[in-house]
């Protein structure tokens, strides 16, 4: 059992109590007020609070995570390929253009399956862009370049 | 009465206007689609989905989106049956029996029989919200600020304790949603909140943004090189091995009866969806039946109770959903947000103001079932066929759809990387046992309950006892009470003696 496995609960209490130390951090610059006047930092302060209690309350408790459930490493691989493919998708609807962006995003994530070749994730993006071009240019009209400064 | 059976005539010419027809049609054979599918989930089908309806009209919109939700369970229903795969909560208990069936050559009944459980199920769901809704509706009429908070506050607790997983780690994920729901400009002082400098964040986080982050991508992240393709083991199945036997029919029906009961009653219980209750459902057949240690090898009784109660709660899930505007789950949370981004407030007014709406839902329910039947039994093999498309194809598809989608909704490309950032932070959570689904919850009730929780305590000049002193308000604190004390006995005695539960039946 991984050390996250074995001590999930404390992993969790603690973040949530982070975030909600964060929240009464920031909230308190907002402005608290009172119960009749109440400030915009008041209920963030409040949902703080609260998030920070319940951290605790989950850390002390602390279980371990059951056995050969949750708590596996991450694949590499597929979270870097999918996050490779979201970038690119905004780097290139915003320099190239939707065509280019569709292709990129789905050629790139398909890559992160092993045992995926090139030659599938070229025809998979194909197709896709082809389909995603007809849906969202021309059905739906969303308002973006196919191709930036070549077809709009 | 009368005017139930008015308005449902209303509805059904509502519902069967072309284009309105139309979009329930897409909404329930692409539900069917997802259902069949392993590794999409309703969640994030329609959160994918949500940003098409933008253009849509509201009626139209709504039909779709509620057609995935109840379309998807006449497809997880094969899954289960036919490849023993629990990749829709509701169905997982499914499985038991209905694969046993599968290995002994009797899976076209198990489908058959699902489908008469489906409708019979599905039936008693509508006609309990043609009735009920407009009631519950009538009494919500008189809530002030102080009803509406306290009965958020019982919502929100119920919907996140009594879903799967931990109760402390729900309702903590239910806080964390009111928090994000805070970010951007306070409408009351004009402050900007949790923006850190970003002006896109002024008009606060879309609601795709969030939920396309936390079931789209954390999805694809916790699955990829993980779903095992199923391509091998596909049964070969036709049109006619779908009838059941007299005999057959005579054994489930019933079940039927009983798992619809069951579903209908737990639907009306926030936070109790189809997946509970098709767990009671199954525990009950069993222990009910004269011959429990047929269970697990096949028996009819444990494939008809189960989905009949699933389809009776999924229609019941809709009731507080219209007619209080408070979501039992994640789905009705998306789908009330769908309906604020057209403009609508949702609330015990929507019947009265919106009857398109609310009539044309609820025939929309009618028609769209009859069309899941219809659509099912022929086209069985083809959704068997479909079972073989493998996962790795799918997310990179599903993938460009995300960022498409979230882009679209305000045309806005900071979004898409905070998508990004919120798939992250979404397989963070997985990993660390908590169960993501009730941010959203939080999320599109939270800004409601802010202003609610303002202006009672501006009427009261500060003072909480407003909240205890009317007795329909007091009421529901008294219930978010008593619902917290229980929580924590069973916490503590599960503490005392840990029975380990197999959390993979919840998943």
């Amino acid at each position: 059992m991984s050390r996250l496995a074995k001590h999930r609960d404390v992993f969790a209490g603690g973040l949530i109590a982070l975030i909600g130390a964060g929240a009464i951090a920031e909230g308190r610059t907002y402005g608290i007020g009172g119960l009749s006047d109440m400030g915009s930092g008041f209920f963030p302060v409040v949902l703080g609070a609260g998030l920070v209690l319940l951290g605790g309350v989950m850390a002390a408790m602390g279980t371990p995570a059951p056995e050969g459930h949750a708590a596996t490493t991450p694949d590499w691989r597929g979270a870097l390929a999918i996050a490779a493919a979201v970038v690119l998708f905004i780097v290139l609807a915003d320099n190239a253009g939707l065509l280019p962006a569709i292709f990129g995003c789905v050629f790139v994530g398909a890559l992160g399956t092993r045992g995926t070749t090139l030659k599938e994730a070229a025809l998979l993006s194909i197709g896709i862009a082809i389909f995603g071009i007809g849906l969202f240019s021309f059905v739906l009209k969303v308002p973006f370049p196919i191709l930036r400064g070549v077809l709009h | 009465m009368e005017s139930g059976l008015v308005g449902l005539i209303h509805g059904f010419s509502v519902a069967l206007e072309p284009h309105n027809l139309m979009w329930c049609f897409v909404g329930v054979f692409v539900g069917n689609l997802v259902g069949v599918l392993p590794g999409m989930g309703v969640l994030s089908s329609i959160s994918i989905l949500l940003p098409l309806t933008f253009s849509m009209q509201p009626v139209a919109a709504l039909l779709m989106l509620a057609g995935i939700y109840y379309g998807a369970q006449y497809g997880g229903a094969i899954c289960s049956i036919l490849l023993n795969l629990p990749c829709h909560p509701p169905h997982a208990v499914t499985c038991l029996d209905g694969y046993p069936m599968t290995k002994s050559g009797r899976g076209g009944v198990a489908l058959g029989i699902t489908m008469l459980a489906a409708i019979i199920g599905a039936a008693f769901g509508i006609v309990q919200m043609i009735f009920l809704a407009p009631y519950i509706a009538s009494i919500a009429f008189k809530f002030g600020p102080q009803e509406i908070c306290s009965l958020m506050l019982l919502g929100l607790l119920a919907g996140s304790t009594l879903a799967k997983g931990s109760a402390i780690k729900g309702i903590s994920m239910t806080l964390l949603g009111i928090l994000l729901s805070l970010v951007g400009t306070d409408v009351n002082t004009g402050n900007d909140r949790f923006t850190f400098g970003f002006i896109e964040l002024s008009d606060g986080l879309e609601l795709v943004t969030v939920s396309l982050g936390l079931f789209g991508i954390a999805e694809f992240l916790k699955s990829v090189n993980a779903v095992a393709p199923t391509g091998k083991r596909t049964v070969r199945l036709g049109f006619r091995d779908l009838r059941p036997q007299r005999s057959d029919i005579k054994t489930a029906l019933p079940p039927i009866i009983r798992g619809t009961i069951i579903g209908s009653l737990c639907s009306l219980i926030p936070g109790t969806g189809p997946t509970i209750a098709s767990f009671i459902a199954y525990a009950t057949e069993k222990k009910i039946s004269k011959t429990p240690e047929r269970f697990g090898h096949g028996a009819i009784e444990g494939v008809a109770s189960p989905e009949a109660s699933t389809h009776s709660a999924v229609q019941g899930d809709f009731i507080p959903t219209m007619s209080l505007g408070i979501p039992g789950d994640a789905v009705m949370a998306l789908l009330l947000g769908a309906l604020m981004i057209h403009g609508i407030q949702p609330g015990p007014r929507l019947i009265v103001e919106q009857p398109d709406i609310f009539w044309g839902l609820i025939a929309s329910f009618w028609i769209g079932n009859i069309i899941l039947v219809v659509l099912n039994v022929p086209m069985i093999g083809l959704w068997v066929r479909l079972l073989s498309v493998p996962y790795r194809f799918l997310y990179p598809a599903a993938l460009f759809f995300v960022c498409i989608g979230v882009f679209a909704a305000r045309n806005e490309m900071f979004d898409v990387g905070a998508t990004l950032l919120f798939g992250a932070f979404g397989y963070l959570l997985l990993q660390l046992g908590f169960e993501p689904a009730p941010i959203l919850l939080g999320f599109v009730l939270g800004p409601r309950l802010e202003e609610n929780f303002r202006r009672s305590l501006l009427l009261s000049r500060g003072s909480l006892e407003t909240f205890i002193d009317r007795p329909i308000s007091a009421f529901f604190v008294a219930a978010s009470v008593l619902l917290l004390l229980a929580q924590m006995v069973a916490a503590l005695r599960k503490a005392k003696a840990p029975i380990r539960v197999p959390e993979t039946a919840f998943d």
